[in-house]
């Protein structure tokens, strides 16, 4: 079962939006996710999926379409990148808000200013509060998986929300590597008809989306939407262990990588998780017990569960592709509390924060090298000299 | 009230009409005054009208439904009266 090829993780993820036959995808390029829906605009055209292809003015315009489609009753699609996901902010609220399961494959890029069309994880961490479902990729056979998966989540009777499929941009979407396409008949069964939920086109059950909401109910509204989004956890448990029958890939909440005896870790997400697993190897050969935890469901956070992971260490570096500027990175602000709420006061592992790669600027092997050193080093007793800062940068 | 766990999921509004519960005409600062005498039962008022505050029998345009009004003034702008006289005029609301 399935193929073993060489592609980029675009032209992966547009065959898992391919092999989902959505009924509609509304559409608006932007580097570097521009490849995806050209791809799944072939496949319309070619007749291969049943799809209505919707060429909007705008990413605001295209995530607007989507909600309108996913309303009306149907399984729905679009992709975007950086600018575009910030363009759509308010219409990503309604998405989640509404009940809305769109599925959108993200690849990170830098924000602007100043202009950059590389690899960051900026974009999804400024979409961390709008409701949606956040799994992160570590290459493209991760971002082709978990695209299938993402159907299968956000379309859970219990679930019903948007999920955001996130990939490093160009590192990723635009690098050629070898990965496993499963088989489409499989992929069909495993994703399944869609459901409809409340449909606006069921014309014998008329219905409203969008009513005003004010003081009188706005805040329970929103109790609600914690409580749902919280259900995604297990749920994303159980569609793993599926999809792992199916194609003999497991994947959890998070990956842990020499983790269970390691007294120093990383915490990063994406493709620098790579990069970083072979220098935990390189570290322990030479005594350093290091390990790493990859990310995995950013929303909702698996702060128990992480907090559980990390707790025994001595020293925990988090990396992170974006900043929050005037504050910690935006995982590290994650970490912190799921291990403060796993650990209590005064115990668990020290903390620091590195920020890397930012508009994608190389991560080496060095860089990971370096901050496993100095882990090493806090862990038998040295102070931490600076809780934030930036790796990789010219000084 | 209802409480948090009590509300369908993303507020989709699952009864049909229900805006009839919803009463806005406290909203209104201006006031649709209807001239039957000027009336020719056009029904533009009750076309153009964005809520329900037109009620209609038997074909017939009848008095304003003021629950539903919030002096938009829209069917006073519409309606063409007869021989040049207005057969809706907006008055101060209290006046």
């Amino acid at each position: 079962m399935g193929k073993i090829v060489a592609v980029t993780g675009n032209e992966a993820v547009a065959n898992a939006l391919r092999q989902a036959n959505p009924d509609v995808c509304s559409l608006y390029p932007i580097t570097p996710q521009t490849d995806i829906v050209q791809r799944f605009s072939s496949f319309v055209s070619n007749g291969v999926v049943d799809t209505e292809l919707i060429n909007a003015e705008s990413e605001h315009s295209a995530m607007s379409a989507a909600i309108g489609a996913a309303a009306a009753g149907g399984r729905v699609i679009t992709a975007t990148s950086s600018q575009g996901l910030a363009l759509m902010w308010e219409m990503l609220h309604i998405a989640s808000g509404m009940n809305l399961p769109i599925v959108m494959p993200l690849v990170n890029r830098a924000l602007s200013a100043p202009l950059n069309i590389h690899g960051d994880h900026s974009d999804g961490m400024g979409a961390r509060d709008t409701g949606w479902i956040q799994l992160w990729s570590e290459n493209a056979q991760e971002a082709y998986d978990n695209t299938i998966m993402a159907f299968r989540i956000a379309e859970h009777k219990d679930l019903r929300l948007p999920a955001m499929v996130c990939m490093d941009g160009f590192i990723i979407s635009h690098s050629i590597e070898r990965m496993e396409y499963l088989d489409d008949q499989p992929v069909k069964d495993f994703i399944g008809p869609y459901e409809q939920v409340n449909p606006l086109l069921d014309l014998q059950h008329p219905k409203s989306f969008g009513p005003l909401i004010l003081t009188d109910l706005y805040h329970e509204y929103k109790r609600l939407q914690h409580e749902i989004i919280g259900r995604a956890k297990n749920i994303v448990l159980q569609v793993s262990d599926e999809f792992a029958k199916l194609s003999g890939r497991k994947y959890g909440l998070f990956e842990s990588y020499r983790l269970e005896d390691a007294e120093v870790a990383l915490v990063v997400l994406n493709s620098a998780a790579g990069t970083s697993k072979d220098v935990v190897d390189a570290m322990r050969d030479k005594g350093i017990k290091a390990g790493l935890l990859k990310p995995r469901l950013f929303r909702p956070f698996p702060y128990e569960e992480v907090g559980s992971a990390l707790r025994h260490l001595k020293a925990v570096c988090v990396l992170d592709r974006a900043d929050s500027y005037g504050g910690y990175g935006p995982m590290f602000m994650e970490i912190s509390s799921a291990i403060y709420q796993a650990a209590g006061t005064g115990s668990g592992p020290r903390l620091v924060n590195k920020i890397y790669g930012l508009g994608g600027r190389d991560y080496m092997p060095e860089d990971a090298g370096k901050v496993l050193v100095e882990l090493d080093a806090i862990a038998k007793g040295a102070s931490v000299k600076a809780v934030k800062e930036y790796i990789g940068v010219r000084e | 009230m209802k409480k948090w766990n009590e509300l369908v999921p993303g507020a989709v509004v699952l009864e049909a009409g229900s805006a009839e519960k919803f009463k806005t005409g406290s909203w209104r600062s201006f006031r649709p005054r209807w001239i039957e005498e000027n009336c020719i039962q056009c029904l533009f008022c009750w076309l153009y009208c964005p809520d329900m505050a037109i009620k209609v029998e038997d074909g017939k345009r009848k008095e304003y439904l003021y629950d539903y009004c919030k002096g938009c003034g829209i069917c006073a702008v519409e309606c063409p009266g007869k021989k040049g006289q207005k057969a809706i005029v907006m008055e101060p609301e209290g006046k």
